[in-house]
């Protein structure tokens, strides 16, 4: 699949910079992205001319901003100039006058089945073009164009690269809670295209992508043999990882995608593992007793956090990526679980269990600064986005009555700041969901 | 142990528990998965249980034991079924048997997965030392992902935080 990219010249013939606020006129962002709260940037987004793709296309990019918690779409019914004359031309006052701070302008020209889709995004208050592109591809990629021109706006308003050109591989969940059947599902983040990888005649459990979001690794029950797997998106084909005599779980591959790390049970431990791709050599990295389990790097690939009982109850650890130096980074109240490098470097989100309930927080890779983002019954397995900005996870409902009544397992998504948490659709109960690096 | 309770007021209730041939507590907790065995143990039901068979083991022996939370090592009081189970392998040496590793729902999947493949680890080292054949016996891990018990109570978790030997 091909998507080809034309920058166009400024209409206005301005310099191509946004000034929503004095900052960004300065070459800055709108928004301090480390701050807890901001509002949401008003933006409008009439329909792109050129019939109901283009109607389609600007929906996508309205959904897609809205859904980060940090652009606010303007509502259609304020709209004064038609979405085809400001398509031709914008007339800033009428944009301005109902709040726009912003304005994505655009056009669809179909021929066949190739698509041409020419965007623009304006700046309201100096009347200046920010950005125009034009993406060549053919019909029915027409999505992906909405996601990355959502991307490009997403960037140039706030300085650093978006997220909605990414999928996000999830456990689909189905039947009764003692006779579930889990495949691999996959789709947009935004829940669109939708698809499932396996067809649950056995049980497929944490799928993790590689770093060209072209293969996935995943824990497959086939032959009544737990161990970790390996799919390929493009051929569709399975194989397992290495010839481990146990069960192999919680996989992940390494930032540069040539192993991957995972747990390993021998007798009654569970260590870490590093197995390499091409070779499938494996090298055992913790030996300590215990149960070291959900391991993850860091995005330079030279340290591993990891989940361990070995002090007595579950807690982070962070150790050297050739093993050795372990050493302990959460010392709050509770277990601690799962733990997932931020894409950034800069944090560590994890799963907290105490007092009876679920957290997903975060915290710096040497155990400072803890924040919980959010709390419930029972919530695990954050999953980064690939800016590190906002971080999907599954939450839980608690069971009723004694049939387990009631229980229902979903996706979740919220900013790393803690606000905007939101509910990801997906057709049916939804369990550890891995988000994939920005596709190309 | 709390976690019958329930289980043992529904068998009375239902005026089965007679059909229960061994009235010990952990026979008793094993009757939820033995329909069938209640009925051939006490010649309620039509047929008679076959020996050797998954419902010989849950009417005469005991299919289960039960763990403490986080914990994988066998409780004194669950150590006699394992043992049991030890000696009825002995009567059927053509039984493979696979032990299941089981957990409550107040964990994380992966830790869970690792946990119950330690508890199922625990229950085979015990039936290996009470004269099993190592080669007899398989496990698996199921973490938290197969309850037993659907509720979300402490009653069920302790159900759910279980070893389970299964007849192949």
């Amino acid at each position: 699949m091909s998507i080809n990219r034309r920058q166009l010249l400024a209409a206005a013939g301005a310099t191509p910079l946004l000034s929503a606020s004095a900052a960004l006129a300065q070459g800055g962002t709108v928004i301090d992205i480390t701050r807890a709260r901001t509002d949401p940037i008003p933006i409008a987004i009439p329909d792109m001319a050129g019939g109901p793709l283009g109607a389609q296309i600007s929906r996508v990019i309205a959904n897609n901003l809205r859904s980060s918690g940090l652009f606010r779409p303007v509502e259609r019914a304020a709209f004064i100039q038609s979405p085809d004359a400001a398509a031709a031309t914008p007339r800033f006052q009428d944009w301005r006058v109902i709040g726009a701070v912003a304005l994505v302008t655009g056009r669809v020209q179909q021929g066949g089945d190739g698509l041409r889709v020419e965007f623009r995004l304006w700046d309201v208050l100096p009347e200046q073009q920010a950005l125009g592109t034009a993406y060549n591809a053919s019909a029915s990629n027409w999505r992906r164009i909405a996601h990355i021109i959502s991307d490009d706006i997403y960037k140039r308003m706030l300085g650093e690269d978006g997220y909605f050109n990414t999928r996000v591989a999830y456990v689909s969940e189905t039947g009764p809670r003692d006779r579930r059947v889990r495949r691999l599902a996959i789709m947009d983040q935004d829940g669109e295209n939708h698809a499932f990888l396996t067809d649950g005649r056995f049980q497929a459990l944490s799928p993790r992508f590689h770093p060209n979001a072209q293969q996935i690794a995943f824990m497959s029950y086939e032959r009544n043999e737990p161990r970790v797997w390996l799919f390929n998106l493009q051929s569709g084909r399975q194989e397992p990882l290495g010839s481990f005599g146990g069960m192999t779980l919680s996989p992940r591959f390494s930032p540069d995608g040539r192993s991957v790390v995972l747990s390993a049970i021998r007798g009654g431990d569970a260590n870490i593992f590093v197995v390499d791709l091409a070779s499938r050599r494996e090298r055992q990295l913790t030996a300590a007793a215990g149960l070291d389990v959900s391991p993850c790097f860091s995005p330079d690939g030279s340290q591993i956090v990891f989940n361990s009982d070995r002090g007595g109850d579950q807690q982070l650890y962070v150790m050297d990526a050739g093993g050795g130096g372990a050493r302990r980074i959460s010392f709050g109240n509770g277990r601690y679980a799962t733990p997932v490098w931020s894409p950034r470097g800069d944090l560590i989100a994890f799963t907290r269990i105490a007092r009876g309930q679920f957290a997903i927080g975060v915290m710096r890779p040497d155990g400072s600064g803890e924040r919980i983002l959010s709390e419930g019954w029972a919530m695990e397995s954050p999953t980064f986005a690939p800016n590190g900005r906002v971080l999907m996870f599954y939450r839980e409902s608690q069971a009723r009555d004694a049939r387990g009544g009631g229980y229902s397992a979903r996706l979740a998504s919220i900013d790393i700041a803690g606000f905007n948490e939101r509910p990801i659709p997906t057709p049916t109960d939804a369990t550890e969901p891995s988000w994939s690096p920005l596709l190309g | 142990m709390a976690t019958t309770k329930p289980l043992l007021a529904a068998l009375m209730a239902a005026g089965l528990l007679v059909a229960c041939s061994s009235t010990d507590e952990n026979a008793a907790a094993t009757g939820a998965g033995g329909a069938a065995g209640l009925g051939g143990a006490g010649g309620l039901g039509s047929g008679t249980v076959r020996p050797g068979s998954q419902e010989d083991l849950v009417a005469n022996v005991g299919d289960r034991v039960f763990f403490d939370t986080d914990r994988s090592s066998i409780r004194a009081d669950q150590r006699t079924v394992l043992e049991r189970q030890a000696r009825w392998l002995g009567q059927y040496p053509q039984v493979q048997v696979m032990v299941e590793g089981h957990a409550d729902e107040r964990g994380t999947r992966e830790y869970n997965l690792a946990l119950g493949q330690r508890r199922a680890n625990a229950a085979r080292d015990v039936l290996v030392a009470s004269g099993a054949s190592g080669a007899r016996v398989q496990t698996i891990s199921y973490g938290k992902d197969r309850p037993d018990a659907l509720g979300s109570s402490e009653e069920a978790w302790a159900q759910n935080r279980r070893a389970v030997t299964v007849v192949r």
